[in-house]
């Protein structure tokens, strides 16, 4: 099992070794959020197992119009801090159509963070291939800490789902989760999902998850 | 309630309890779903609700702080949690206890990692049995882990009293009213070690070297809750873990 610890964990006594997840004091390494212990050869990580997601500089994300103002839209991220999208980094702008008429409150849109200011205001665009307003499929909420495990290690476990799914799947980092396809694939994957989140503190989860979509496949089949 | 003649019969206290002996204590977490972190606690007679939202965005506006995040703490009893119905909304003593429990909370919590937000930390007296600002220290504390929020350690609260001449800790309500002193203390434990004291209040009277006597005791009645602190965190781990297995 791997090893959970705790904030003010006593976790190394070599600061050159502190990552993700912990803070230095004196010539002392402390763990400052509930996680799952990594470490590796030149580094010590605490992988959070809670907490909401704090922008950062080329994350994908998905988020919800909230309001439209006169040079962009500001959007809501699922974090602590409001988005703002300005009409020049939304490729479907153009002179003449007005802002609401291309994205309007409530619309959700894939994007990506472009800049964060030292006051913590995060611009956003959509100047990216993977970015697009979202007019279908459906969109699931869950755990932002949970992120890393529906990705997988270098993706595994969104390539699983999409091969034995045959569903069109976007990961927002701020724990939003595009879906799209077949209905009932859809319904599926989004099963999936929640399990994901439910069980990412444990190992061997992809094997669970493969078997769990054939099972529910042959449910649905059968 | 009437003041008894005798605090300590032979070497036991009203509950049959040691003078260095803690309440049975009851945590358990994650009890509210719409929070962000919550906690539950009972220390002997008292029962305690922490909630913990955030960080959020912080409204109104003009309370927002662009270089950090800022705190609030509500300590709030239940018109039911005592004896006589307390009249409903804060008064002058939860203000303070709020008050005092958030500057304790302040020195913990990395503020500096989210400016322009807030964190609200929600705690409610369901049942008030003296010592009540330390169960809801020790609960808001692991509410605030639960949700995540970066912080140097735990804190972990336990007060002693003075009775009869002796010093007691953990004092249940007999021994708080009639007592001669009070002094609630909190901790930040860190490494497995008390690192030093975010809150210490005091009623009554005490020598110096009472008082630290009192300290001595304290820090080992914190310890234990320490350990209770972490078991009731771990515990919502554990668990999911046997059910895969």
């Amino acid at each position: 099992m791997r090893k959970i610890v705790l904030p003010g964990d006593l976790l190394s006594t070599n600061p050159k070794l502190a990552g993700y997840g912990t803070y230095v004091e004196g010539d002392k390494v402390f763990a400052r959020i509930i996680g799952i212990y990594e470490q590796t050869d030149n580094a010590i990580r605490v992988i959070p197992l809670k907490g909401k997601y704090n922008p950062s500089v080329g994350d994908t994300i998905i988020g919800i119009v909230r309001e439209v103002v006169s040079n962009g839209w500001n959007v809501d991220i699922n974090s602590p801090y409001q988005a703002f999208l300005p009409l020049s980094e939304n490729p479907e702008a153009k002179p003449g159509k007005k802002l609401n008429e291309i994205l309007e409150i409530g619309d959700a849109i894939i994007a990506k963070v472009m800049s964060i200011d030292p006051r913590m205001r995060v611009t956003i665009t959509m100047k990216d291939k993977v970015c697009r307003a979202i007019r279908f499929g459906r969109i699931v909420a869950i755990n932002p800490a949970r992120v890393p495990r529906v990705i997988g290690k270098k993706g595994s476990m969104i390539k699983l789902i999409k091969t034995e799914l045959d569903v069109q799947i976007v990961v927002g980092q701020n724990g939003l989760i595009w879906l799209n396809g077949d209905r009932k694939k859809v319904a599926i994957a989004e099963e999936v999902v929640y399990l994901i989140e439910e069980e990412a503190h444990t190992e061997g989860l992809t094997d669970r998850v493969g078997e769990f979509i054939r099972r529910r496949k042959n449910v649905q089949t059968g | 309630m009437s003041r008894p003649d005798k605090f300590i019969v032979d070497g036991r206290r009203l509950d049959g309890r040691l003078p260095d002996q803690l309440r049975p204590i009851k945590i358990e977490v994650d009890v509210l779903k719409r929070a962000d972190g919550s906690c539950y606690v009972e220390m002997g007679k008292n029962k305690v609700v922490a909630a913990v939202y955030g960080p959020r965005e912080a409204f109104p506006r003009h309370i927002q702080d662009p270089s950090k995040v800022v705190v609030r703490y509500r300590y709030n009893m239940a018109p039911f949690s005592v004896e006589e119905r307390k009249r409903p909304g804060p008064d002058r003593r939860s203000v303070e206890i709020s008050k005092v429990s958030k500057e304790a909370f302040e020195a913990i919590i990395m503020k500096e990692l989210f400016p322009r937000s807030v964190i609200d930390i929600f705690v409610e007296v369901l049942q008030a049995d003296a010592g009540s600002r330390t169960a809801c220290i020790n609960a808001a504390s692991v509410a605030l882990v639960d949700a995540g929020i970066p912080v140097k350690g735990m804190l972990t609260s336990v007060a002693v009293a003075k009775v009869d001449g002796t010093l007691v800790l953990d004092p249940m309500k007999e021994e708080d009213n009639f007592g001669e002193a009070d002094m609630p203390f909190a901790f930040l434990i860190r490494g497995g070690k008390i690192e030093s004291i975010a809150l210490l209040q005091m009623d009554g009277r005490m020598t110096r070297e009472e008082i630290k006597e009192a300290l001595n005791l304290a820090k080992k009645g914190a310890m234990e809750i320490y350990n209770l602190q972490r078991e009731a965190i771990m515990k919502q781990f554990v668990e999911e873990e046997e059910e895969n297995a």
